[in-house]
């Protein structure tokens, strides 16, 4: 109770009262992806080729960008320390805090991509392939951003070394991600991809809370 | 009673204190005193369990803290540097929220009766972060009387208050004590006589 009352209506209240910080990232990624026509090309062939994974690194880039609101303001104004000092279950407040940011950067990105899907003229079966590893694999970019902002939270400068630590992990998810959309235009099964991504995401689920609410308590001492 | 037992902390090669023990009991007021840099803010870090020290243990009432952090948290009231409000949201948001967070339940009500009486009337729905850093500290500090916390710990607690604020702050302080309250304060202005009876307890800067 005191975790909903006191963590996700308090995120969910402090999100809509910052709503510049939470569009930016999008507007970022729409930009992103409406540069790939201009500079590749704009041909409906070579943008189906490359669609899905131009969505994919425009998704994870502009996460980037919104991934240090996780915590950055709680450490510094201190929050955070106060909910140490609460009684709250830190993994469990981690995870709360997980899955409000997700709501708040991922729900509006999963809500965009039909638009993003018509732009770079993917197929009806490659948006369902698309869509599905969003919903696994968005959920995981949170869990394990927030480990490194955990990290970071505590340098002055955390920003670019956020970017350098968080890209190379997430290289695995990209794979099997833009794998399965090729897969569907190809009218494959895509089982296997999605599997592995979800078998990231649950293994992220049971064991990240703890990381990110070590990580926390790194950046205090 | 807060025990601290054998401390050691260090930061970055330099030790800040060593074997440090000492004892608050119930009723007490300790007034930590040191120049810059001596170590107080750590000290007090360590005493509610944020920080780690190096070496030692920290109990509340015999159990050491690491073991029983609820225990511990239920009766702790904790101000450091850092307010933990957030500038977005309005006093009465902080306030609420912080107070959902550490499971007290207070009518709405009384949060406006204590903001009035830290001098925010009218300043309830006002994001934070327009208010001025003395009306700031008083948002934080309202959290005195909403908690009921049998152990404060404040770190600089009247930095930023104006005259009137140091006055009420000095007063509750007393009135805690008096009901049986443990206090651990630092502050570089010394305790006025409204505070009430207290122990100095002097840490040195160490090369």
């Amino acid at each position: 109770m005191s975790l909903y009352q006191g963590i996700f209506k308090r995120d969910m209240h402090i999100a809509f009262k910052q709503k510049a910080e939470l569009v930016q990232p999008l507007m970022f990624l729409l930009m992103v992806v409406t540069l790939f026509p201009l500079g590749v090309s704009p041909s409906p062939d070579t943008l189906q080729r490359i669609g899905p994974g131009v969505i994919w690194i425009a998704a994870i880039l502009s996460s980037l960008m919104a991934m240090e609101r996780l915590f950055r303001d709680d450490f510094q104004d201190g929050s955070l320390e106060q909910y140490m000092l609460s009684g709250m279950p830190l993994p469990a407040v981690s995870a709360v805090k997980v899955v409000t940011h997700w709501l708040v950067s991922f729900v509006p990105l999963l809500l965009l991509s039909p638009l993003l899907a018509m732009f770079l003229n993917l197929t009806v079966d490659m948006y369902i392939a698309l869509v599905l590893t969003l919903l696994l694999g968005t959920p995981l970019l949170s869990l394990i951003g927030a480990i490194a902002v955990g990290l970071t939270v505590g340098l002055q400068k955390g920003g670019v070394l956020l970017a350098l630590l968080l890209i190379p992990v997430f290289i695995p998810l990209l794979i099997f991600a833009t794998s399965a959309v090729d897969s569907a235009a190809l009218q494959l099964p895509y089982h296997a991809q999605l599997a592995i991504i979800a078998a990231m995401l649950l293994l992220a689920a049971a064991l990240a809370p703890f990381a990110i609410a070590y990580s926390l308590k790194v950046s205090q001492n | 009673m807060l025990e601290a037992r054998e401390l050691t902390c260090s930061k970055r090669d330099r030790t800040l204190f060593e074997g440090l023990s000492l004892v608050v009991e119930p009723g007490e007021l300790l007034y930590l005193r040191g120049p810059n840099g001596a170590g107080k803010t750590s000290l007090l870090r360590i005493l509610t369990g944020l920080s780690s020290p190096d070496s030692g243990a920290v109990l509340y009432n015999g159990m050491d803290i690491s073991a029983d952090k609820t225990g511990y948290y239920q009766d702790l009231f904790y101000l450091g540097h850092k307010s933990g409000t957030n500038g977005s949201l309005s006093a009465l948001d902080n306030l609420s929220f912080w107070l959902a967070q550490h499971n007290v339940s207070v009518p709405v009500n009384t949060l406006f009766d204590v903001l009035e009486k830290v001098g925010l009337v009218g300043l309830e729905d006002v994001p934070v972060r327009y208010l001025s850093a003395g009306q700031q500290r008083r948002v934080a500090l309202s959290r005195l009387w909403l908690k009921p916390a049998k152990v404060w710990i404040l770190d600089e607690p009247f930095t930023a208050l104006d005259v009137k604020g140091i006055h009420m702050l000095e007063k509750s302080m007393k009135e805690h004590v008096g009901r049986g309250g443990l206090i651990i304060t630092t502050s570089h202005q010394p305790l006025s006589e409204q505070a009430g009876e207290h122990r100095v307890f002097d840490l040195e800067y160490r090369f």
